[in-house]
């Protein structure tokens, strides 16, 4: 990757592969992922909520991991693989996650959720569900106004169980 | 934001270039500060050098003198779950797992850490005065609304304190930065890097102009506290929030007798909080609570509170105590079960 020279108030071509999909974009230096996300590309599932860092609605994966992409400047994700919960559904079919969200009613407005989701995907990942305290405190970074925080960590529960069982039995 | 120059950089050489080029330029990491301060106006950079493709800043590496070195970039999180990190300097991990979030720790860089700015409410807020901002305009903290500040070592200019976590245990460990510069490379002591504020609170660190860390270094003999350590921090929430208090305590103890120390404190000055003395009273003697209160009145001497937080000279006294006894029994404070045992 060649190194850029001070490009001034220009902008800047960058290559991502957004939900599967390669794009080459022109990003201004000051644009943040959200705001290039939510205003130049349409993705409005991913939600602005304090744009400071503070709240998770902005959530979504960088190369796998979850971040809050309001902090991110766009023009850095050159050659990174981003994830949006409009990627997270499969053919048609919701991901684990969005079902297991609706199932145990884990939203009352529905801000949050995007965040919610994209960072449980990350932390079913990581592995911090042993139990419901570690599910809490690794979800600390996403807040609910809406107090939805018991529903959720029954979702979450719910999907790591799910996976566990398939390879319980396997094991018998 | 204020529209700046973005340079990516290939090699430190590059990025140090940069630098001297454009005096007022700023490293840009992981971003989560910087960013956030720039969207405050709080900072206000012509040009960025994004420093994040920068081979030789990664990677965590055994050194030649038994310890580690953690490069400038590896993330939070990844520090908190190396497997040599947790087994050698298990006091490290927990600190960094006591702070910010799953998300923020992914993205917040060793670097940027190190060189984080304050949370002081005025120095955010670029309607009000603030010397660490605005050199020469005033500290509206004193006689404000101080319950985040200082307690030890402030001055009549500012009273601001460091918010890192993981800084705290470093000082504990007696880490050590590298850096490289215009004028070659070197290291610094952890307890020389970070500055109090004296008449020039505009300054955190020592860090010069164009220089920028390359590692963190992590000593051997640190190892010797691996048995027995403590991260405690106490805060408005039990996730998520800045330590009013915190202490990060390390014992070396062999038969019953305590041969070295080590006491951080964070959340109570404008750099962690050590001193050799307090250290110094713990060895020798059995670990105990007439020893632990001794520490604790060495280490505190002289703290000073203001309007809202004379609380914290107590709290620190209390939490001292209580992480040096999770230290001595072998019982790390869990940063994920928060109650304190
Ligand atoms: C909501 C929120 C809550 C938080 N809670 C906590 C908490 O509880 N505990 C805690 O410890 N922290 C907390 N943080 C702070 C977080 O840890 C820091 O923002 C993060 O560590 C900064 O790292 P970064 O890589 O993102 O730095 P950046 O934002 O990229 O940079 C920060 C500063 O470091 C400089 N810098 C970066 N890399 C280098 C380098 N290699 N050499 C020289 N200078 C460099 C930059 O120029 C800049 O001045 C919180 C942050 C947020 C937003
Ligand atoms: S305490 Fe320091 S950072 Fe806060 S207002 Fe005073 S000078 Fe500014
Ligand atoms: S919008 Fe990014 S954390 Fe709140
Ligand atoms: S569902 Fe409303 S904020 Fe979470």
């Amino acid at each position: 990757m060649p190194a850029h020279a001070i490009v001034g108030t220009q902008t800047v071509p960058i290559e991502i592969t957004l939900n599967g999909k390669r794009r080459s974009l022109e990003v201004s230096p000051v644009t943040t992922l959200l705001d290039l996300l939510r205003n130049h590309l349409d993705l409005t599932g991913t939600k602005k909520g304090c744009d400071h860092g503070q709240c998770g609605a902005c959530t979504v994966l960088i190369d796998g991991q979850r971040i809050n992409s309001c902090l991110q400047l766009a023009v850095m994700q050159d050659g990174k693989s981003i994830t949006t919960i409009e990627g997270l559904a499969q053919d048609g079919r919701l991901h684990p996650l969005q079902a297991a969200f609706i199932e145990h009613d884990a939203f009352q407005c529905g801000y949050c959720t995007p965040g919610q989701i994209c960072s449980a995907v990350a932390l079913i990942e990581e592995g911090h569900t042993t139990s419901r305290e570690e599910i809490r405190e690794f979800m600390s970074g996403n807040l609910c106004r809406c107090g939805a925080y018991t529903n959720i960590v029954d979702a979450i529960e719910d999907v790591v169980g799910r996976r566990r069982q398939p390879v319980q039995e396997a094991a018998e | 934001m204020k529209r700046f120059s973005y340079h990516r950089a290939d090699s430190v050489a590059d990025a140090v270039q940069a630098l001297c080029a454009t005096p007022d330029a700023r490293i840009v990491a992981g971003g989560t500060n910087l960013v956030d301060l720039m969207k405050y106006g709080v900072e206000t950079p012509s040009a960025l050098v994004d420093v994040t493709r920068i081979a030789s800043l990664n990677g965590i590496d055994d050194t030649d003198e038994g310890g580690l070195r953690i490069g400038a970039l590896v993330p939070n999180r990844t520090v908190a779950e190396d497997e040599r990190v947790a087994a050698r300097f298990p006091l490290l991990a927990s600190a960094i797992l006591a702070g910010a979030t799953p998300q923020l720790r992914n993205a917040a860089t060793t670097g940027g850490n190190l060189n984080q700015r304050t949370r002081c409410y005025y120095f955010y807020d670029t309607k009000t005065p603030c010397n660490k901002r605005e050199p020469g305009s005033g500290c509206p903290a004193i006689g404000g609304v101080n319950r985040l500040h200082a307690i030890l070592g402030a001055s009549e200019h500012c009273i601001a304190t460091h918010p890192s976590d993981m800084c705290v245990a470093l000082a504990a460990l007696g880490a050590e930065i590298r850096v490289e510069g215009p004028n070659g490379p070197r290291r610094i002591r952890f307890a020389d890097y970070h500055r109090l504020p004296g008449d020039a609170p505009e300054r955190d660190n020592t860090l010069q102009p164009g220089e920028i860390i390359e590692a963190v270094l992590l000593p051997p003999e640190a190892e010797a506290f691996a048995g027995h350590h403590s991260y405690l921090k106490l805060r408005d929430r039990l996730s998520y929030a800045f330590a009013l208090v915190s202490v990060a305590a390390a014992l070396d103890i062999r038969e019953g007798r305590i041969v070295a120390a080590r006491l951080a404190l964070g959340g109570v000055a404008h750099k962690p909080w050590r001193r050799e003395e307090a250290e110094a009273a713990l060895v020798g003697s059995p670990a105990d609570e007439a020893a632990f209160a001794a520490a604790a009145t060495q280490l505190l001497e002289g703290a000073q509170g203001h309007e809202h937080n004379t609380f914290k000279i107590e709290l620190a006294r209390r939490a001292i105590l209580r992480a040096l006894g999770q230290a001595a029994a072998g019982t790390p404070q869990s940063q994920t079960d928060k109650r304190i045992a």
